[in-house]
């Protein structure tokens, strides 16, 4: 069965059209990435795979719905202050949905919970307060927070933007593995494709409206991407890296569901 | 008189009792209004209980039913009107502003006893009788019963939004159904600490708390104790001296904050 399924998918604002007819089908186990500029509408893609946008037209599926969903938002700075542990933040990711208290259940939850964090390799740290972790521990107690519900889908939201090369590496590799031993499909946005270049099967590039979904190699190359931004591209592999020329700098962007929802 | 035949005196027990009920309730409320950042947000709601109870006055009806009205009103207002984070403290400023402008004409046309304006700014739980008792047992009841059932979800749009949406957290909904509980709880502590006052119970003891420890159960559990410590503890050493209620609740609690400020410096320096 199908993870997430895109039927003739539409979305507009006002005039300004994100993107038209798009389909797409993710397979469990799959690993996508959806690569474009800023306002290419990434973001609004996930914000309709997690029910929050309305299509203007067409359909959308995501298997099992918003619960079987595990969802990695990009880290970002944490107040040193803030009253939540590791551990409070991964038990959220498993029930923090439910009404009630809570206080039913409590000792396998904290299995589950223990599992899910030793899983990722963030025992040591976990009962430390959660804003004077590292960037690249935060993350990794993301990747636990977001696998202790037993996800079928994972949206990955620039997850490792801010870390640094190492960090990089352990959280894209935790993810793949999640999707190699438990067959969930990933969908990650991002604008930096090399640090995920080895784990990707398929890439979603869009581009002012325009959009181009292949293999990393029928997506990245001059003449593909070069059609997609309507100006000369050059697209250059070095070693086993793809660096992209002319398309104009993808410089760091944040944003975040709560601002969006909010406007 | 001694200070054992003052707490056998009726109102001091319904006082004693009214400050352990509210300590109780704004114990469990303040670090999720911490957490939300709403310490601003409680001082408008408050302003505004007062404006409610200024009205009730002049129309003659019990000024806990109109300190309860303005804060409710005042909370939906705000969670309507507020709704990016961005506007939230330009908001809560107009609306309190116009709320004590509102309040201060109400309370110039009243020609009853000036004792009972006074009060309503600086608290009077003296003054509080078996009626208004009532009321606050029963709306601190239902507030932590609202509480009880929306906590976890409640919880998790507090302290990691995006991720809660992502889960299906009605957190735009919740966020209303809070500050409307928060309206109920500060219009309850108008009448013991009063208006100006009720950050005092509400902000103080879980930010004190929240020094301490980075366990949100701990951190609820000795927001409580410091809130029941502050209410109940400024209100026995007012007594003897016959000193302003409001003005030792404040002092205890600030004291706690301190206390807790420098232990919490500690601990970091030594982790």
């Amino acid at each position: 069965m199908t993870a997430i399924s895109l039927r003739g998918a539409r979305l507009s604002y006002g005039d300004r059209v994100l993107w038209d007819g798009l389909d797409l089908d993710v397979e469990p186990g799959e690993f996508l990435a959806v690569l474009g500029p800023n306002g290419s509408g990434k973001t609004s893609l996930m914000r309709v795979l997690l029910g929050l946008q309305q299509l203007s037209s067409g359909s959308v599926e995501v298997a099992g719905g918003n619960h079987a969903i595990g969802y990695i938002p990009q880290q970002r700075a944490l107040e040193q202050s803030m009253t939540l542990r590791g551990r409070d933040l991964v038990g959220l990711g498993l029930d923090g949905y439910r009404w009630g208290l809570g206080v039913r259940n409590r000792r396998e939850r904290r299995v589950r919970v223990d599992e899910a964090i030793a899983a990722v390799g963030a025992s040591r740290y976990a009962d430390a307060p959660l804003g004077l972790l590292s960037g690249g521990e935060q993350q990794r107690l993301r990747v636990a927070q977001a696998l202790v519900g037993d996800p079928r889908v994972m949206l990955c939201d620039e997850p490792l933007l801010s870390l640094d090369l190492a960090n990089q590496r352990v959280v894209s590799e935790l993810i793949d593995k999640r999707r190699r031993e438990a067959d969930t499909a990933v969908l990650f946005v991002t604008h930096e494709l090399n640090p995920v270049l080895p784990l990707v099967d398929r890439v979603l590039y869009l581009v002012g409206g325009r959009f181009r979904v292949g293999k990393p190699d029928e997506v990245m190359n001059s003449a593909t991407l070069s059609e997609l931004y309507r100006t000369p591209v050059e697209v250059v592999r070095v070693r086993d890296q793809i660096l992209v020329v002319g398309a104009g700098a993808c410089e760091e962007q944040t944003h975040h569901l709560t601002a969006e929802a909010a406007s | 008189m001694s200070f054992l035949d003052l707490l056998e005196l009726d109102f001091v027990q319904t006082a004693l009792i009214a400050a352990a009920v509210l300590g109780l309730v704004a114990g469990v409320l303040g670090p999720l209004v911490v957490t939300r950042k709403m310490a601003f947000a409680v001082h408008g709601t408050s302003e505004l209980a007062f404006t409610g109870g200024a009205a009730a006055l002049l129309l003659g009806i019990s000024v806990g039913y109109g300190a309860l009205a303005g804060s409710i009103i005042a909370a939906v207002l705000l969670g309507v009107l507020s709704r990016r984070e961005s506007d939230r403290d330009s908001v809560i400023g107009a609306i309190l502003a116009f709320g004590l402008g509102m309040g201060i004409l109400m309370l110039s046309l009243y020609k009853g006893r000036s004792k009972n304006k006074f009060g309503l700014l600086t608290g009077q739980i003296v003054g509080v009788d078996s009626t208004d008792l009532q009321l606050l047992v029963i709306s601190s009841i239902a507030v932590l019963v609202v509480l009880a059932f929306i906590y976890r979800p409640l919880f998790f749009s507090s302290v990691d939004p995006d991720v809660a949406i992502s889960r299906g957290v009605p957190v735009r909904g919740l966020s209303i159904v809070f500050a409307v509980l928060v309206g109920v709880a500060t219009a309850l502590s108008v009448q013991v600490v009063g208006a100006l006052l009720v950050l005092a119970l509400m902000i103080t003891p879980a930010a004190a708390a929240m020094r301490l420890t980075a366990s949100p159960l701990r951190a609820t559990v000795l927001s409580v104790v410091f809130a029941e410590v502050a209410a109940v503890g400024g209100i026995l050493l007012s007594l003897q001296p016959g000193l302003p209620v409001s003005a030792l609740v404040t002092a205890v609690s600030f004291v706690i904050y301190l206390v807790c400020r420098g232990i919490g410096a500690v601990q970091r320096r030594s982790t």
